[in-house]
């Protein structure tokens, strides 16, 4: 059935196919604007100051910010079907927790990496059975997992940080083919992700989850058990986004930066992904995860005062979200 | 039907601080004592006040993550503007409250004329107005305070908290407006059904505006209560106050989908919220196992209300 709509679709706008770049904007419309965002900040940035091209800045950005690009991949599924988490910047506190201690404790490096990505399916496992089961709003349920992990973080680490990890643990200051490991995660999750969605029968499921639940449900997709396992993927995002934030320094603080889950929010919502649910692509999450890293990363090399930081950010967010319902509203 | 499982929520909520209060006045002498009590009804008003604009904001279906913000920047605006423009103390948070109803304003704007998610646009804002705090502040703090201002925070009128009858006050007139004025009635219209309420001639953005300004204007009243009450301001302070009314609100039974939800709710869901928190504390909990035990009330008290209300529609 599918294919016949999309063949007639196809037929009817043989005669006047618009332009590559016109079908290119219409269909990555956001994710061009923040590409386009990016190139003209590296370019304007540079000329102020080249050494913000330096290789040594270019490592700080990416690899820096790659697990919030990651952890956003997840989040961008996670939107899609309609739904939302609040908890994930908790869960990577507590995951990081949990991977440190063990490389501590001397279990083997690969065990230590492969817990965390388990322990947050298994939570976001019990997340997803309670959204789609029990029928408790993602945003009530993740509210409560915010409370819950944060509060078990803190009485159980004491605020204390982990220290002498081993070193083969730090992956991620280790390089692959001389690039570093956290861009190629980041690369490589992101396009594997990006190819899932739009090529499989399941990635397609999500966008018919969040446009339409009943039309979906019409269509025999098993909307209860799709809301689990896109959660339970997300909880697997974050434990490998764990694995990137747990291992970039020497140690393991107890706290992660507040507001993580904002971060990676927003990074999703910027890069195209609709609150409502039904459009969006994990290349605009990641697209958008690297705008936030170069404007931080710009501003300090025009010498605006990093106090400044946030509300320069919130005003871009601002000026992109109206951008977008401004060029939304235009074309419908 | 929507009224009883509106009552159900509220009784199960009213039995269940019943039970709490019984169980930590077991736990510790100095809990069920009237001094604690009022003490408690202190440091919660700040949230109530918020929480309960914020009823409104979620009872039509939508949300404010703002709130928390426009605290930090209403009171850093209050320092700046009494020590530093020179401002005398009651001009200096006058102005700052204009500042943070503004701040909702450009909220309302944002939402209703750009057609912003509610969620996006206050996860913006959220961003922009803790950055302005804290680009204003440059982390200075403002301290040394005239004695008169903390009467508002740290004294009593008539043997009660200051900021209680604020909040006792403000409870009043909120659960007024919300249950029985045209007003209140369009909000509920709004959150269960916009489309069909914009063809019934409801004037829905207007609506929205207003609500969105009164969450700003009551986290910018929290703002200058916060301050009298620390005596100092501060760029983060507020910060995560929006998630800590959110869990309020939806304890209390609002709906988060809108259509549904009542003042009172949200005040006994407070109250559960604040006597877990001291009555643990009391009882030699601290304060990060509390946090936990909320967050699991959360989750259980709509667990058993979705559990109810659904028994309760299939008979």
């Amino acid at each position: 059935m599918t294919t016949t709509v999309e063949a007639t679709a196809r037929s009817r706008s043989v005669p006047a196919r618009p332009g590559f770049f016109k079908r290119l904007f219409a269909e990555y419309g956001q994710e061009v604007v923040v590409l386009a965002a990016i190139v003209v900040l590296f370019a304007v940035v540079t000329m102020v100051n080249p050494r913000f091209i330096s290789a040594n800045n270019l490592t700080t950005i990416f690899s820096g910010n790659a697990y919030i690009a990651v952890a956003a991949i997840g989040m961008a599924m996670v939107i899609v079907t309609g739904n939302i988490d609040v908890s994930v910047g908790a869960l990577i506190g507590v995951l990081a927790t949990i991977s440190g201690s063990l490389a501590v404790a001397g279990y083997p490096i690969w065990f230590a990496w492969l817990a965390p990505v388990l322990v947050g399916m298994a939570v976001n496992a019990v997340i997803g059975v309670l959204v789609a089961y029990a029928r408790i709003p993602s945003i009530v349920v993740t509210l409560g997992a915010l409370s819950i992990l944060r509060g078990g973080l803190i009485s159980v680490t004491g605020g204390t940080w982990i220290t002498d990890l081993p070193p083969d643990y730090l992956i991620a200051q280790k390089q692959i083919l001389g690039l570093p490991v956290p861009l190629v995660f980041m690369v490589v999750l992101t396009l594997l992700a990006a190819f899932w969605m739009r090529y499989t029968a399941f990635g397609r499921s999500l966008y018919a989850i969040g446009g339409n639940a009943e039309a979906a449900l019409a269509t025999g997709i098993p909307i209860a058990r799709r809301t689990v396992a896109v959660f339970v993927i997300h909880g697997a995002f974050a434990g490998l986004a764990t694995i990137l934030f747990a291992t970039q320094l020497q140690v393991i603080q107890s706290t992660v930066p507040p507001n993580l889950e904002l971060t990676v929010i927003t990074a999703a919502v910027i890069g195209g992904v609709s609150i409502l649910g039904g459009s969006g692509t994990v290349i605009g999450s990641t697209l958008a995860t690297i705008l936030f890293a170069t404007i931080g990363s710009a501003l300090i090399f025009v010498n605006v005062s990093a106090y400044w930081l946030r509300a320069v950010i919130g005003l871009l967010i601002l000026a992109t979200v109206l951008a977008d319902m401004l060029r939304r509203r235009g074309r419908g | 039907m929507n009224l009883k499982s509106l009552i159900r929520h509220e009784t199960f909520l009213a039995l269940l601080l019943v039970v709490v209060l019984i169980v930590l006045s077991f736990q510790s002498d100095r809990f069920l004592t009237v001094d604690n009590l009022l003490n408690q009804g202190r440091l919660m008003t700040e949230i109530g006040l918020i929480a309960i604009a914020m009823t409104f904001v979620i009872a039509t279906g939508g949300i404010d993550l703002s709130v928390g913000s426009i605290l930090g920047l209403t009171a850093i605006l209050t320092g700046v503007f009494w020590q530093n423009v020179g401002l005398p103390l009651p001009v200096a948070a006058t102005a700052a409250i204009a500042v943070g109803t503004f701040a909702g304003f450009v909220n309302g704007v944002i939402i209703t004329r750009f057609r912003v998610p509610p969620l996006i646009a206050t996860l913006a804002t959220l961003a922009l107005y803790r950055g302005l705090a804290e680009g204003i502040s440059q982390a200075r703090s403002v301290r040394g305070y005239p004695e008169w201002f903390y009467v508002l925070g740290q004294q009593d009128v008539l043997g009660v908290p200051t900021q209680l009858w604020i909040l006792f006050l403000a409870a009043v007139v909120a659960s007024v407006i919300l249950a029985y004025t045209t007003w209140g009635r369009t909000v509920y219209a709004v959150g269960s059904n916009e489309v069909a309420s914009r063809f019934s001639g409801l004037s829905v953005e207007k609506t929205k505006l207003a609500l969105y300004t009164a969450s700003g204007f009551a986290a910018a009243i929290a703002a200058v209560i916060f301050v009298s009450r620390v005596s100092t301001t501060r760029s983060d302070m507020g910060t995560g106050i929006e998630l800590d009314a959110i869990t309020a609100v939806v304890l209390g039974g609002t709906s988060i989908f809108g259509g549904r939800g009542t003042v009172v709710g949200t005040i006994i869901g407070l109250c559960l919220i604040q006597a877990l928190k001291n009555g643990l504390s009391l009882a030699g909990i601290k304060g990060d196992g509390t946090i936990m035990l909320i967050g699991a009330v959360l989750i259980l008290a709509i667990l058993a209300s979705n559990l109810f209300e659904r028994s309760g529609t299939r008979t």
